[in-house]
């Protein structure tokens, strides 16, 4: 047990005084919380419009009154005619511009098809789909309100483009999908990065070849590096939970215990894979080409975090079945968004569980009480 | 006659193609400060790695104080004192965090065991708060013996402890050893450097894999039987190149101010004078003289 602790307070030793791990450890969740939750972030707020709207009747009137209070937009201009549109979106303030037909009131009184014409501007793709989505919403609750069941016409122009397949990227829906999806790639990346580099660590030094000469049990070698790992992958991943609440409102439905119970099994598989990786490497480069390469970019990509398994070819839907991240995710947005028990998410940790011990009895298989 | 504390038996092994160690068989005597001697990659490491337990002969068999290195391991790492010959200690922890850590994992404390190393420690004491990574190399080694000796070992083997630092703390090391041995302790140690052989009990020359001479050094001296002279000249590069032209001379290598000529008989030094004028054209200074522990070991590598 004093071997442990000692090996333990070594281990923070090492963590404390390599910048590099330091700034990575600690630098690493919050940079990806606010890139991932600000840059791709697609929430609107006060989007600079213009209208065209020739004829200024009431109803026209309290449309625009309810699209101003919305807080998504902000009427900065009324133009002449749809001439100037070209103009105005080359000057780039205006994202979109609403043509209200000026028969517009009329058609609505008389329950016709009123028109109505949205045009954004489409040289980001995203903005756009999320903006007509909302002045789509918007218009149809007026019509809906005031004037019973009436259809309000809303047609694009041809030569705007909108990207129709962006709107299934779920990268459009929510920066509540991207916490869980963070917390899971910090917590391998922390896991099993930084442990296979640690060890490698050792053996590049020759640190290891003392360690090995010394009575010390491998076992408990293995645990005075993992230890203080799951502790600090723990740490990081309920800050950056706590960083998802605060910052962007995150809700966290589900039990708090389950949260932290689920996290501590997918940190243990995710450190058994970091140990496997060291059993296999000489020297840290090595040990962190094979988990940028042979983990980073399969997690962030198979796992779901990004990308949709449903929409993948089948040979690489059956790979991710081998990602535990991707478990993991499934598991975390059920419990953080859904609310969901244990009774909901059993199958995917029992499979999670699984590979945790495929992979922990391979690293401790792999492990050698020799050099060789 | 002291009791046989590390027996060698046939010990092999082999990298791929490479063997690495030929079958070697070696006696270490209880109490003895015994030499390895050999140039780079004659399997000196490999031989201690062995012993140490780190990895596993291909055939033979190695045994310490009657415990098997394959098969007692769990035992030996108890009772041997290891220090490898690269640094081998954690660079970002302080000497005295480093000596703590050490203690800690051999299951002992410093305190209990600090008469053993305090000669050694005392040395870096004054700087216990630096880490080890900032120390020179002589201070390196010294907090590395410490820590080797930590546990009071009763096997100190130590690889190429004198590579790599300066000459007063080479001297320092080996009074170290002196004294280490004075307590007890067996001690295995190689190096690169022949004329560290002296300071031993005993020694093996190994080249290439294979013991070609073990020894006391100061019998290895008195069995070389070849005629040995010093030369010296003006310009003794000219000489030496001359000197290795001619056929009369079987070797001839610079040790400091001299060249180290071996001859395939026994001559007058006025005859060798006159030959090495009249062959290489140079005027030398020539007097014979008795092998040091190099001159023995440069005939051996020759062989």
């Amino acid at each position: 047990m004093k071997v442990l602790l000692s090996l333990i307070k070594k281990e923070f030793y090492h963590i404390i005084r390599d910048k590099r791990s330091l700034l990575i450890l600690v630098g690493m969740p919050i940079v990806q919380v606010v890139l991932f939750g600000f840059a791709i972030s697609n929430e609107i707020h006060e989007a600079p419009i213009a209208v065209v709207a020739p004829n200024k009747s009431q109803k026209v009137l309290r449309l625009l009154e309810r699209i101003e209070v919305s807080s998504y937009f902000h009427i900065v201009r009324f133009l002449e005619s749809g001439g100037q549109l070209d103009e105005v979106f080359k000057e780039g303030e205006i994202k979109l511009v609403l043509l209200i037909d000026k028969d517009f009131s009329r058609d609505l009184g008389q329950r016709k098809t009123a028109k109505l014409q949205v045009i954004a501007d489409a040289t980001d793709p995203n903005t756009a789909t999320t903006l007509t989505g909302y002045i789509e919403a918007i218009t149809n609750r007026f019509a809906r309100e005031g004037f019973s069941p009436l259809p309000v016409g809303k047609q694009m122009p041809p030569l705007i483009d909108i990207n129709v397949k962006m709107q299934y990227n779920p990268s459009l829906r929510s920066v509540f999908l991207f916490v869980p999806g963070i917390i899971t790639v910090i917590l391998l990346l922390i896991s099993a990065m930084m442990i296979s580099i640690t060890l490698a660590r050792e053996k590049e030094k020759g640190n290891m070849e003392i360690l090995l000469v010394s009575p010390l049990n491998p076992v408990v070698i293995v645990l005075g590096k993992v230890l203080p790992y799951v502790i600090l992958a723990l740490v990081n991943g309920w800050s950056i939970l706590l960083l998802g609440v605060w910052l962007f409102g995150v809700p966290i439905r589900g039990d708090l215990v389950l949260i932290f119970g689920e996290m501590l099994l997918f940190v243990l598989t995710a450190l058994s894979l970091g140990l496997f990786i060291s059993t296999k490497v000489q020297t840290q480069q090595a040990a962190l080409m094979i988990s940028l390469i042979g983990l980073m970019l399969p997690t962030i990509i198979l796992s779901g975090f990004i990308f949709p398994i449903e929409s993948m070819p089948l040979p690489l839907q059956f790979i991710s079945h081998l990602i535990p991240a991707k478990w993991f995710l499934i598991i975390l947005r059920a419990i953080m968004l859904k609310g969901a028990t244990l009774h909901y998410v059993v199958k995917e940790t029992i499979i999670l569980g699984i590979i945790c011990l495929v992979l922990l009895g391979l690293a401790v298989k792999n492990f050698k009480t020799r050099l060789e | 006659m002291q009791k046989t504390f590390v027996r060698i038996e046939n010990l092999t092994k082999r990298y791929g193609e490479v063997e690495a160690l030929r079958d070697i068989s070696l006696d270490i005597k209880q109490g003895e400060l015994f030499g390895i001697i050999g140039p780079d990659g004659a399997g000196k490491t490999t031989l201690m790695r062995i012993l140490v337990t780190l990895i596993l002969p291909d055939s033979g068999e190695a045994a310490i104080n009657g415990r098997e290195v394959v098969k007692d391991w769990k035992y030996l790492r108890k009772h041997i004192g290891y220090m490898p010959g690269t640094f081998s200690l954690y660079e970002d922890l302080t000497i005295e965090e480093n000596l703590h850590f050490f203690a800690t994992i051999f299951g002992t404390t410093k305190e209990e065991n600090y008469d053993l190393i305090k000669e050694i420690y005392e040395h870096i004491e004054p700087f216990k708060d630096r880490k080890a990574g900032q120390l020179s190399g002589g201070m390196k080694q010294k907090l590395a013996l410490s820590c080797a000796l930590i546990h009071r070992p009763d096997f100190l083997v130590l690889d190429e402890p004198t590579t790599g630092i300066d000459a007063v703390s080479r001297v320092e090391l080996w009074e170290m050893l002196g004294k280490l041995k004075d307590e007890g302790l067996t001690i295995l140690v190689s190096t690169p450097y022949m004329d560290e052989a002296e300071l031993c009990d005993r020694v093996a020359f190994l080249q290439d894999g294979v013991i070609t001479e073990v020894n006391a050094p100061d019998t290895i001296k008195k069995e070389f039987d070849q005629p040995l002279y010093a030369m010296n000249s003006k310009d003794n590069y000219e000489l030496l190149m001359g000197l290795r032209k001619m056929d009369m001379v079987r070797s001839a290598f610079l040790f400091g101010e001299n060249i180290h000529v071996v001859t395939n008989h026994s001559y007058g030094e006025e005859e060798l004078q006159k030959a090495v004028l009249e062959e290489a054209g140079i005027r030398a200074n020539i007097r014979p003289i008795h092998a040091g522990i190099e001159d023995c070991f440069m005939s051996r590598m020759m062989d």
